[in-house]
């Protein structure tokens, strides 16, 4: 017996596929005992692939693929729980119905939402902004005097750009006092193309 | 980078590194958790015994204050979940055609690789699992007794008589 045999007894490359797929199956398993605190999954749209990241309590946050992903899961284990896994069944609703809305089959989303990511004015400001339907766009001034503090539109304008529940909490629907699309966390060309997708953008027009 | 404190080190020596999200845990640690279980608690019962494993360390997880030695905790908890296995299984019935009672048989490679996995199997759990950290994943007698919560002195000694055992088994 040489010990380069033993050492096959760990698998070779087969154990490296077949850890894949325990890795895998572990989320389901963690989700089962009530040990996974937020599940992540992804899903490809027209402002291109999203990931959510669903928790007990419902939808904590929607990240554009841009985003760094290491940076953000840190920041979601920090802020929510390290218990974090890739577990896209946990967002199938979430998932459904954002195609729904891409699909133009949904003006509503119908969510639970978990705002623990939202912090002080946000939440009243993402609060405000989850008012505005479908179609119609407000601007920062009028989000400003709605949560009772006129002359905050520029901690409003910070407030949306730290959304953490982008395009289901519709901050894309919040325009400049002249009509300029203004900032987006996601860029200023994926906000124009969810306001042109919702109707509330001629197809083709250019904002700020 | 197997230890993030390499990354922190010499910047803020004293803090304590960040846990990692979990899944960058899993990622880390599954291929060598993986392996040793494999060859440890064997194919069939690997699977399960990695559940159990992460289970148990995602159960864990939140109550971490250190995140620099994440290898050597889950091993930790691998190897007592490998224990476990090795009793229960002890429990079970043995399929005598499983033993190397035949070693004459000269078969192929698969014969040799399973005839090698039952004497393994047929290792007292202390010196199975110390064999497997030292020969299969490659780890020092100091990992090995850190891992197996024993003495450098044990764990030298089980991977001795260990290895004694499967030669007097294979030849």
């Amino acid at each position: 017996m040489k010990s380069t045999d033993l050492k096959k007894l760990g698998g070779g490359r087969e154990a490296d596929r077949l850890a894949e797929l325990a890795a895998k199956a572990l989320a389901g398993t963690a989700a089962d005992a009530g040990l996974l605190d937020v599940a992540l999954g992804g899903l490809e749209s027209p402002v291109g692939e999203l990931l959510v990241a669903v928790t007990p309590r419902g939808l904590a946050y929607v990240a554009f693929e841009d985003e760094e992903r290491d940076e953000l899961l840190a920041r979601l284990s920090r802020q929510l729980s390290p218990r974090i896994l890739e577990h896209p069944k946990a967002t199938d609703e979430v998932r459904r119905q954002l195609d729904e809305y891409f699909a133009g089959d949904r003006t509503r989303f119908e969510l639970k939402l978990d705002r623990r990511l939202m912090r002080g004015i946000s939440r009243d400001v993402l609060a405000a902004t989850a008012r505005v339907p479908f179609g119609r766009t407000t601007t920062y001034g009028t989000l400003a005097e709605r949560i009772g503090r006129p002359r905050a539109s520029r901690a409003v304008g910070n407030a949306l750009g730290s959304n953490p529940i982008p395009i289901v909490v519709p901050c894309h629907r919040v325009l400049r006092a002249g009509g300029d699309v203004g900032g987006y966390a996601g860029g200023p060309s994926r906000k124009r193309r969810l306001l042109t997708l919702e109707g509330s953008l001629p197809t083709g027009a250019r904002g700020a | 980078m197997r230890h993030r404190s390499h990354v922190v080190r010499g910047v803020v020596a004293s803090q304590a590194v960040e846990l990692p999200p979990f899944s960058e845990f899993l990622e880390e640690h599954k291929g060598t958790v993986f392996r040793f279980l494999m060859a440890a608690v064997g194919p069939h019962e690997a699977d399960d015994a990695f559940q159990e494993t992460f289970v148990a360390a995602l159960r864990a997880y939140p109550r971490l204050t250190d995140a620099s030695k994440l290898d050597r905790w889950v091993l930790r908890i691998a190897s007592r979940k490998a224990i476990d296995h090795h009793r229960a299984a002890g429990r079970r019935a043995i399929p005598s055609g499983d033993l190397p009672e035949h070693p004459a048989a000269p078969g192929g490679r698969a014969e040799l690789d399973g005839d090698l996995r039952a004497a393994v199997a047929s290792l007292p759990p202390k010196q199975r699992v110390a064999v497997v950290h030292r020969h299969v994943l490659d780890r020092s007698y100091a990992d090995v007794a850190e891992v197996m919560g024993i003495s450098e002195e044990a764990a030298r000694a089980n991977v001795y008589q260990g290895v004694k055992k499967l030669r007097e088994l294979m030849t």
